[in-house]
């Protein structure tokens, strides 16, 4: 499998989805934000953490702008698989990749800690590897992970069953505890936690890693 | 030309900053302060010197950047 990471000014969870990618054997290419293309062969795009041209004007909207973004919808268009986390989820956000949008944290402050996320569906490359209903322990780093979208997205999202992941207990005022969503093919993936940061031993646990292996696995086997 | 563009969160969309504010307000003993929602104001100085091309052209921006409609709401004022 063939990973493009994506780097904005301000990205700073670029080298640990790298890395988080190369341990479940993904050949790993760092792509900077004023290419226009992704090298060849790639199967997935991951967007990673960070604050993205310093979040001025809105988290994720410059660089939802920046060149390569246009390469990263041509991908999705395509039936590509994009892997946007926390910063991330907010660029597939203002690129209209997904629906909704991540609002200020209800309690104003940043959030950085652990916490329990209940994986809702395991229909997704992303999921494959978790049963649904499993609670998992990744960490959150946020102070704009507030998901609102309108009543109809959040209706839609529910009846295809494409919210991934929610919270046990709601850190920041995401309606209805959303943590993850996926777009109508399903090859679309935001959230906020990071999945990268708990994908080691020495991380605490490995149940982010899973997240990479079901990936690796179904496009392996596809 | 100059053109200003206010930005708002549009009604019914949690503003936690306004809240925040208002909080702070009525612990300074402004009484009566019911509701307070944030907004930003963004100036732009255009080498455009129809008012109504200008007003197209932010409006275009607004659209394509300075405000996500998803949650804001903006208008456009030439001067």
């Amino acid at each position: 499998m063939h990973a493009a990471v994506i780097v904005f000014p301000g990205s700073n969870c670029d080298r640990d989805m790298k890395v988080a990618f190369e341990n479940v054997g993904a050949k790993v290419s760092m792509v900077w934000h004023k290419d226009t293309e992704m090298p060849a062969g790639v199967d997935v795009i991951g967007v990673p953490g960070g604050f993205s041209f310093g979040d001025y004007l809105r988290c994720g909207a410059i660089a939802a702008n920046s060149p390569i973004c246009q390469s990263v919808k041509a991908h999705a268009d395509k039936g590509g698989y994009v892997l946007g986390i926390c910063n991330g989820f907010q660029v597939l956000t203002e690129t209209g990749l997904l629906p909704g949008v991540l609002l200020r944290n209800s309690g104003l402050k940043y959030v950085c800690k652990a916490l329990d996320l209940k994986v809702e569906t395991s229909n997704s490359a992303y999921t494959s590897g978790y049963n649904a209903g499993t609670t998992i322990t990744i960490p959150i780093a946020h102070h704009d992970g507030n998901y609102y979208a309108d009543d109809d997205t959040l209706a839609r999202l529910n009846d295809e069953d494409r919210v991934a992941f929610r919270y046990v207990e709601n850190p920041n005022g995401s309606q209805q505890d959303i943590a993850g969503i996926l777009s109508e093919n399903r090859r679309v993936l935001g959230m906020m936690p990071h999945p990268e940061r708990m994908a080691e031993e020495t991380h605490g646990n490995t149940e982010g890693a899973t997240l990479f292996t079901s990936l690796v696995g179904s496009l392996e086997t596809a | 030309m100059k053109a200003r563009v206010h930005v708002m969160l549009k009604n019914g969309v949690l503003d936690p900053q306004g809240e925040a504010v208002r909080h702070a307000l009525g612990s300074l003993g402004f009484d009566g302060v019911e509701g307070v929602r944030q907004g930003k104001i963004i100036e732009l100085d255009l080498t455009e010197t129809d008012p109504g091309k200008a007003k197209e052209t932010v409006t275009a921006m607004c659209e394509k950047l300075l405000a996500n409609t998803v949650i804001e709401s903006y208008s456009v004022e030439i001067a």
